[in-house]
């Protein structure tokens, strides 16, 4: 059963072939087998998981099922819980048991999906590698000795190793395309805004958005149904009717115009990486598309950039983390500042306060213009390049990730390093579009992911242009042969 | 640009982020090579560009001035590290 896609899963309880409850034991079973191994859950909700499994099956014998009731999934630990511990991968949280849902949780539930847990991730979803996780590495069921990426790592593992069939995850650079890259999965963060941000622990408020990671892009449209639309307690929330994503993924591609920005195929990028994404350009070609050379002549300021913008984000959302209200309070503190500098300086690791001070160093008086306010207009300039790119093609590609999957502990020690894994995808979290991940080849034993980028609330065609390339490639279907 | 240990300190202070005295070497060399990073902004001119504060740009939206949210003030105490008759304790401020 855990082949399947959720798609399949849908027809199959349809059909009457299983029930939830039988599903969610299978995967349950398989998570207390396999799930240890690779480090990607920290919280398992077996209990919770049966009861929401037993009440889809009385939903559906009732005559009420809609197209997810009864398929079980995971959510990031970076969306609140309600009643279930909500970590954010750290230290401070690990004590906190959410007081309510997120919407998106909220939304999954309503569609009668089922959770079946948490899944690790980056330290408040500061990572590409998911090494800074107080709970530790999650390891890529590719490869046991490489890391899954970051900050949804363990959302991109248990769907590699069909764990859950799907997952929820959220992207402030590229922390659903990278992992899902790196692991061989589907991934698709949205416009900004499209998603709500409600009971999502914040990291950079103006970048972050949540998606679907799924084995297909067919699956991440059905899952997009239920996240999508929007939400009165997120200020930030678009208010813009909600296509049905799965209605246009067969139209034709005759005719695309597909963009490919110079600046993504040059110096780093990996030989064997670029040679699968050139694969992949082909077999669009062979299906009607169009490839266009074009230019995002300052995405080489997307890195620098991001680096000034998100910290200074993360410094003001962290400053909520105190030890007063929720969180870890250190042992004995002697006054109130000795109880803010103790319960963070324990409660964070050294990636976390790494950003927060670069943050409130870029936003410190005298530092404002040459750090924040510049990178702000550098921010539009990145943003200006893709408005002239969508006026000439219909969608933009690239590799998602300069490389494969590296080894646990290979760029741990260098902050930049480790940063500069995200070059193809930060600048579209600074621009706000939306962005996907699909699998396109394996170099060395290793996923390799295509990235695609739309034009602003373009996910419909996105997930087309995924699909597409998924009817007519096996690549998606590949699973790592210890997890098949 | 390059911080030093008294700066790193001063910044850590600011935060209110706690760190030990062995790790302030290694978070001087961390912090300035982001910031050496962060420096290729400055190759480009941006003297007539707005800055770009949202993904968006649109205007902020406004609700009635409506109670829409009742009082869960026990239920959200609940996992606090220190209360006591509704209030949070944090150690005494004024003498």
């Amino acid at each position: 059963m855990y082949s399947k896609t959720v798609a399949e899963l849908a027809n199959g309880l349809q059909q009457g072939d299983f029930s939830s409850e039988e599903l969610t034991r299978a995967y349950l079973d398989r998570i207390s087998e396999r799930g240890d191994e690779l480090n990607c859950f920290i919280t398992v909700t077996a209990e919770q998981a049966m009861q929401s499994a037993r009440a889809a099956d009385q939903q559906r014998s009732a005559g009420n099922a809609g197209p997810l009731t009864g398929i079980p999934m995971a959510h990031k630990d970076i969306f609140c819980t309600e009643g279930v511990k909500t970590s954010c991968g750290s230290k401070m949280l690990d004590n906190f048991i959410a007081p309510y849902n997120a919407t998106v949780v909220e939304r999954l539930n309503e569609a009668g999906m089922v959770m079946l847990g948490k899944t690790n991730m980056d330290e408040f979803a500061m990572g590409s590698s998911n090494e800074t996780s107080f709970y530790g590495p999650v390891k890529n069921p590719w490869d046991l000795g490489a890391v899954p990426g970051g900050s949804s790592g363990g959302s991109a593992a248990v769907v590699a190793a069909q764990l859950a069939p799907v997952s929820t995850g959220t992207d402030t650079g590229g922390s659903i395309r990278q992992p899902a890259s790196l692991c061989g999965i589907t991934g698709l963060k949205p416009t900004y805004g499209r998603v709500s941000r409600y009971g999502m622990i914040a990291f950079a408020s103006s970048l972050d958005q949540a998606g679907p990671m799924a084995k297909t892009a067919e699956d991440a449209a059905m899952i997009l149904n239920a996240m999508a639309g929007f939400d009165q307690r997120d200020s930030t929330s678009v208010d813009k009717e909600v296509p049905d994503y799965t209605a246009n993924l067969n139209d034709s591609l005759k005719g695309l115009k597909i963009g490919l920005p110079r600046e993504f195929f040059g110096e780093g990028l990996d030989s064997g990486t670029a040679d699968a994404v050139h694969a992949a350009l082909k077999e669009y070609e062979a299906m009607g598309a169009e490839l266009v050379d074009i230019s995002l002549p300052n995405s080489g300021l997307s890195v620098p950039t991001y680096y000034v913008v998100a910290p200074a984000e993360c410094s003001s959302n962290l400053s909520r983390f105190d030890g007063v209200r929720f969180g870890y309070r250190c042992v004995d503190p002697v006054d109130l500042e000795d109880m803010y500098k103790r319960s963070r300086g324990e409660g964070f690791g050294p990636e976390v306060k790494r950003r927060i001070m670069i943050g409130a160093y870029a936003l410190s008086a005298g530092y404002y213009d040459a750090y924040y306010l510049k990178a702000q207009k550098c921010r539009r300039l990145i943003s200006d390049d893709f408005k002239k790119a969508f006026e000439q093609v219909d969608v933009i590609m690239g590799p998602t990730s300069p490389d494969t999957a590296f080894n646990i502990g290979e760029k741990s020690d260098d902050p930049v390093t480790m940063y500069l894994s995200d070059i193809y995808t930060i600048a579209v979290n600074l621009a706000g579009l939306p962005g996907m991940s699909v699998p396109a080849g394996l170099v060395g034993g290793r996923p390799v992911g295509l990235q695609i980028i739309g034009n602003y609330f373009e996910e419909s065609k996105l997930l087309n242009v995924a699909h597409k390339f998924q009817v007519v490639t096996e690549w998606h279907q590949m699973v790592p042969s210890a997890y098949k | 640009m390059s911080l030093d240990a008294s700066e790193v300190e001063k910044i850590a202070h600011l935060a209110r982020l706690g760190i030990d005295e062995k790790d302030v070497p290694e978070y001087a060399r961390n912090l300035s090579n982001i910031l050496e990073l962060v420096e290729q902004m400055s190759a480009v001119d941006t003297s007539d560009v707005e800055p770009m504060a949202h993904p968006l740009e649109l205007a902020q939206r406004l609700r009635a001035d409506e109670v829409t949210e009742s009082d869960q003030r026990e239920h959200f105490q609940k996992h606090s590290p220190k209360v006591e008759d509704g209030l949070f304790l944090v150690p005494q401020v004024i003498e």
